[in-house]
């Protein structure tokens, strides 16, 4: 115990969270899936990650790999996360599950099938309360009901004692979130949480993870697939590609100056309800890859328009996440300059 | 490209006269449809679930409109009626001047070569066990069409048609990923040149550059074909792109109905400007200075709907006329149709007066 003490206090990690170069793995009898293959960020408290890419792209498994869910012998993983100084990836099981719900908690996409449908909604926040904290039944279930009120449900003394289905979608999603902050976690990872819901009741939940992040100053990674969610929540953003992060920067650089031709895809493929319309979307082109057969240099060349200016580099080498300036990050074999040019020929002028 | 089904008549039904471009394709009266909930031994109907309470609206051949709202709202039940899988409670649906709200099957089947469905769901819409050709070609077999080359060379001009290759002929659908599988679909739907088209939700199971590809495709092939669409969608700024004509529904009812650019432009229903105001924009610069109208509450069910104006629980200007007049469907502007009491973006901001007079 002491000597391992001793090495986590070498290393203990920059920020508050602070994820160091992680593979998941998954070994199938197709192949090895390299679901998220060398990712690393910073996440300081009081601060909202964004974390977007399609489907396949290892966002999920990237948060379910954080919060140490992936069941081992399943998964292979490697790298390091820090969580304020104690690394998780080489913890034991039972030192997890201490942090889990107390100091990370989750947010989940669906949350009819995140919850129990056998135990009412009230139960379920109690069992993860006092798992954590050592309180009566009486004073957690009064906790319970002071967290449904927090989260907007309302009558939450009546509906304590409810069923999550008698909950609608958006209630469901309330309450799960209630669950997730019963303990006041340090860090809230959202994995999709509007993406069930109606625009009307996505507003709702998404100002409510904005207030209740000012008020507890924790630390928040929003997932999404879609590029509105994040601009409106996220502080910085990190594009992901089949395993990879292939951009990061803050909210602003990703949506003023995308450097990645990926991003660029990503930003024209969306219709834009506060611009003109455009006559025509500009799709990517092709499919997202099969992480089992990840195409060679680039993951993104199949379908990149600019990958024939690199002297077929993009087939044969993969590019680093490099920094172009100011803590943002690209993963491109593209020039500056010639970055620069296509962006500001060929893209803005279409967005 | 020129798919060889020529030897399809124009019309499957005789003696229809197709109407052109423009010119009223589908009109819908009062349109009704109510789930009856039954309970107890006897089976004795206790309630219903007012799925679709009322619609009138019109398509004109060539033109695309989209029926919005959140879910629950009785869109899908509606695109179910229009293509007859459902049977109306009442009201009537005139396809080509002719009523098919109560068609029997048998007399139905010979219309479904004019109006086809696209499924939201590319994974539960395909058979898994039947190959791409099988599946496409189904419509032809089942409606005893004969192609100028066969079956098989029609099924591979319209994968082609849809960005497949003819060689995917002998796939399975597992094989395909979402938007792929979605492009099969898309190939069944156009395989005996339907006129109307009823897409439900036909790229929101698809990721961002997937959708675009399908949305263009959809653009396209109403341009090449003088298809008629019904979309049925949620995302309004994919809603935005696609249409023509938008009908906003809520609980069951249009509150509003306009040209797109009127309705995106200058929202009147509450409700339009508060679905309008929630959708999260890609743009860093908006952030924190957005006046977000927030809505309260989820919709209300609709086996016990609010009485008179339905929006009326969770309207920030409703009064007590809400409460009890329902405002009607009212040309406020030209092509414009809203059903409020106190509509936005008026001229002078007046409240509308024949509902208002009649109350008092």
């Amino acid at each position: 115990m002491s000597s391992d003490d001793s090495v986590q206090r070498i290393e203990r990690g920059a920020a508050f969270l602070d994820v160091r170069d992680l593979k998941v793995h998954f070994p199938t009898d197709d192949g090895l899936v390299k679901s998220v293959d060398g990712i690393s960020f910073q996440l300081e408290r009081g601060k909202t990650l964004g974390i977007v890419g399609e489907s396949g792209s290892g966002k999920s498994v990237t948060s379910l790999s954080i919060m140490g869910l992936h069941k081992r012998g399943v998964a292979q993983i490697s790298g390091q996360v820090f969580l304020d100084g104690q690394e998780l990836v080489s913890s034991t099981p039972d030192e997890v599950r201490l942090l889990r719900g107390k100091r990370m908690a989750m947010i989940f996409q669906d949350p009819l099938s995140a919850m129990h449908p056998f135990y009412t909604v009230g139960q379920q926040i109690i069992e993860a309360y006092r798992v954590h904290n050592k309180v009566s039944k009486q004073v957690a279930r009064k906790h319970a009901i002071e967290m449904l009120d927090r989260v907007g449900i309302p009558q939450p003394d009546k509906r304590v004692d409810a069923y999550p289905h008698q909950f609608s979608g958006g209630m469901r999603q309330r309450a799960m979130i209630a669950m997730a902050l019963s303990c006041d976690p340090d860090l809230l990872i959202a994995d999709e949480p509007t993406t069930a819901l109606d625009v009307t009741v996505q507003a709702q939940i998404l100002d409510l993870i904005r207030d209740l992040q000012r008020e507890f100053n924790s630390a928040v990674i929003i997932i999404t697939h879609d590029l509105g969610v994040v601009a409106e929540l996220a502080d910085d953003i990190q594009v992901m590609y089949a395993g990879r992060a292939i951009e990061y920067g803050t909210a602003e650089e990703i949506f003023e100056s995308p450097q990645h031709p990926y991003t660029w895809g990503l930003l024209g493929s969306m219709p834009r309800i506060d611009r003109e319309r455009t006559e025509r979307l500009i799709p990517i082109k092709g499919t997202p890859p099969s992480l089992i057969n990840v195409p060679k240099g680039c993951a993104f060349n199949p379908r990149c328009n600019y990958a024939h200016l690199n002297g077929g580099a993009s087939e044969t080498d993969r590019p680093e996440l490099l920094d172009v300036g100011a803590g943002h990050k690209v993963a491109c074999h593209l020039s500056p300059g010639e970055r620069a040019k296509a962006w500001e020929t060929d893209i803005k002028p279409k967005l | 490209m020129t798919v060889s089904t020529e030897e399809i008549d124009p019309t499957a039904v005789p003696g229809v006269v197709e109407p052109a471009i423009g010119e009223e394709l589908l009109s819908v009266n009062g349109l009704v449809k109510h789930f009856p909930i039954r309970k107890g031994l006897l089976q004795r109907q206790v309630g219903a679930v007012q799925a679709v309470d009322g619609l009138t609206f019109n398509v004109t051949r060539g033109e695309t409109l989209s029926l919005v709202g959140e879910s629950g709202c009785g869109k899908t039940t509606t695109g179910r009626l229009l293509t007859r899988l459902l049977e109306p409670t009442s009201g009537e649906i005139v396809f080509e001047g002719r009523n098919i709200s109560h068609l029997s099957e048998g007399k139905m089947r010979p219309l479904r070569r004019d109006v086809q469905m696209i499924f939201q769901d590319p994974y539960g819409s395909l058979n898994p066990r039947h190959t791409v050709g099988k599946i496409v070609g189904a419509p032809y077999r089942l409606q005893k069409v004969q192609t100028e080359h066969g079956v098989k060379r029609a099924v591979q001009e319209l994968l082609e048609l849809v960005g497949l290759s003819p060689e995917h002929y002998n796939r399975y659908p597992h094989e395909f990923s979402g938007g792929q599988r979605q492009r099969i679909g898309i190939a069944r739907t156009l395989a005996l040149r339907p006129k109307l088209i009823v897409a439900d939700e036909p790229v929101s199971a698809l990721d961002v550059s997937i959708q675009a590809q399908v949305v263009n495709l959809l653009e396209d092939l109403q341009k090449e074909f003088d298809l008629t669409y019904v979309m049925i969608a949620h995302d309004l700024s994919v809603v935005r792109h696609v249409s023509d004509r938008v009908a906003v529904m809520y609980l069951g009812k249009i509150v509003e109905l306009a040209d797109r650019v009127s309705l995106y432009e200058k929202p009147m229903h509450p409700y339009t400007v508060a679905l309008l105001s929630a959708v999260p924009v890609p743009d860093t610069k908006r952030k924190g200075n957005v006046q977000r109208i927030r809505l309260e509450g989820d919709v209300p069910s609709p086996i016990n709907p609010p009485p008179a104006c339905r929006f009326h629980t969770r309207c920030w200007k409703a009064q007590d006329i809400c409460k009890t007049t329902e405002p009607p469907l009212l040309q406020l502007a030209p092509g414009h149709q809203a059903a409020c009491h106190f509509p936005e973006n008026q001229p002078g901001d007046k409240p509308v007066t024949p509902a208002a007079s009649e109350a008092s």
